[in-house]
C-alpha cells in the first residue's frame, strides 16, 4: 500500500496551484540517489534537543518527552542521521513572522530542535505540547496539535518531512492534511503515549517511530 | 511500510535553516512558480550531489527566488518542499545536458528542456514550474 498522500488533494486548498499534474518519471537509483548529506557533531549540540532550555526561563505548557527510533523498511536502525523538529508553542503560535494567529508568543520558547540518532537509531527531544491553531483552509478549520519532523536518513531517496500527531485528537476528522494520508497509514503519524518514558514528577512522554525507505545497495554510478 | 509524508507547511524556516556545504563553487539560482505562473514565496529548495558530496538548501524569497552553490557536475538532484505540497517533489538540474544521458533520453523530447539549467553571467539558472503548461519533469524514486 502506498502510505504517502496524493499531491492532488483538493480538500487542502493550497494544493490547487501547486500539485503537479503530469505523471512522475521513475528515476533509476544511482550513486546520487543512494547517498546523502552527513551531518556531524559540528552541526548539532546535545542542548539542541531540549526545546525547553533555549531561553533563560522555562516555556509555558505541558512538558513532554518525544522519542523513538528511526529505521528503514528492513528494520535496520539509521544511526547518526539528523532529525529536525519545529512546532507551535503551547498556545498554538509559531515564532514566525507569517503567523498572525492572535495567540501569545512565549518569550521562553522558539519551537525548534534537532539531534542526531544514536547507534540504535534512537532520538529524544524534550519540549512542550503544541496547541491547536486555526488556519482558514475552510470554515472553522483547526490543525490538530502536531510536531513537524524532518529526516535525512543515509540517502537522498530516504529524505522525509512529516508531522507527528497526538493520540485521540478530536480535530483529526476535519483536518484535510492528516486525512490526505490513506486511512490505513494514518496511524503511523500518531505518537503513542509512553508511560515507561515519562519522567516522574516532571514530564509525560510520547513515542514516535519513523520508517524510511530501504536503500539496500548502490545500483551503479 | 514507510512513515507517510506531510507538507512542510508555511513556517518551516524556523526549523529548517539555510545550509551551504563547502565545495560549492558554481552559483545555481532560479525561481519556484505555481500553476498560474506566480512565484511561490514559501518553498524550500534542497540540492544534493554525491561526487563531490555537496548539500545545500535555501528557502524562496517573496519573488520565489532561491540560490545555492553547487560543485561542477553534469547534474544536481533537486528537492522542492512547500506549503500545498503534501510530499516533496524531486527533479534534476542538468548543468551539462549530455544528449546520451539515459535519464534525459527517457524523457519526452518536448519536456527535456525543463531539466536543463541555462548558463547565465553568474552561473546557471533553473526555474521549477510546479504545474501548468511548462510543468517541470518530476521523478519518482
Amino acid at each position: 500500500m502506498e502510505p504517502d498522500p496524493p499531491l492532488d488533494w483538493p480538500a487542502y486548498r493550497s494544493t490547487a496551484l501547486r500539485a503537479p499534474h503530469r505523471p512522475f518519471v521513475p528515476l533509476p537509483r544511482g550513486r546520487t540517489e543512494l547517498t546523502g548529506p552527513v551531518f556531524g557533531g559540528g552541526t548539532v549540540s546535545p542542548a539542541d534537543a531540549d526545546l525547553t532550555a533555549h531561553h533563560p526561563g522555562e516555556p509555558l505548557g505541558e512538558r513532554i518527552v518525544v522519542h523513538g527510533r528511526v529505521v528503514d523498511t528492513d528494520g535496520r536502525p539509521l544511526a547518526g542521521t539528523l532529525v529536525e523538529l519545529w512546532q507551535a508553542n503551547a498556545a498554538g503560535r509559531y515564532r514566525h513572522d507569517g503567523d498572525n494567529h492572535p495567540a501569545p508568543l512565549d518569550p521562553n520558547f522558539t519551537g525548534t530542535g534537532r539531534c542526531l540518532t544514536d547507534a540504535g537509531g534512537r532520538y529524544r527531544f524534550v519540549t512542550v505540547k503544541p496547541g491547536a491553531y486555526p488556519w482558514q483552509n475552510h470554515h472553522n478549520a483547526w490543525r490538530p496539535a502536531h510536531l513537524h519532523f524532518s529526516l535525512f536518513g543515509h540517502a537522498f531517496a530516504q529524505r522525509l518531512v512529516t508531522q507527528m500527531y497526538f493520540p485521540g485528537d478530536p480535530l483529526f476528522g476535519q483536518d484535510p492534511i492528516f486525512n490526505s494520508v490513506p486511512a490505513a497509514a494514518r496511524g503511523r503519524l500518531i505518537a503513542g503515549f509512553d508511560l515507561d518514558a515519562t519522567v516522574p514528577e516532571w514530564a509525560l512522554a510520547y513515542r514516535f517511530d519513523l520508517v524510511l525507505r530501504s536503500t539496500p545497495f548502490e545500483e551503479g554510478p | 511500510m514507510t512513515t507517510p509524508s506531510q507538507t512542510v507547511g508555511p513556517f518551516f524556516t524556523i526549523g529548517l535553516t539555510e545550509r551551504q556545504d563547502p565545495g560549492g563553487t558554481v552559483r545555481l539560482s532560479g525561481r519556484v512558480l505555481d500553476g498560474a505562473g506566480e512565484p511561490v514565496p514559501d518553498a524550500l529548495v534542497e540540492t544534493w550531489q554525491s561526487d563531490p558530496p555537496v548539500f545545500a538548501r535555501c528557502p524562496t524569497d517573496a519573488g520565489g527566488h532561491w540560490a545555492v552553490l553547487v560543485a561542477p557536475a553534469a547534474y544536481v538532484n533537486v528537492s522542492v518542499f512547500a506549503r500545498g505540497l503534501l510530499n516533496r517533489v524531486v527533479t534534476r538540474a542538468y548543468l551539462n545536458a549530455d544528449a546520451t544521458d539515459p535519464v534525459l533520453v527517457s524523457i519526452e523530447p518536448d519536456r527535456r528542456a525543463t531539466l536543463v539549467a541555462a548558463a547565465i553571467d553568474d552561473g546557471y539558472t533553473f526555474d521549477v514550474h510546479l504545474q501548468g503548461p511548462h510543468e517541470t519533469v518530476f521523478f519518482s524514486l
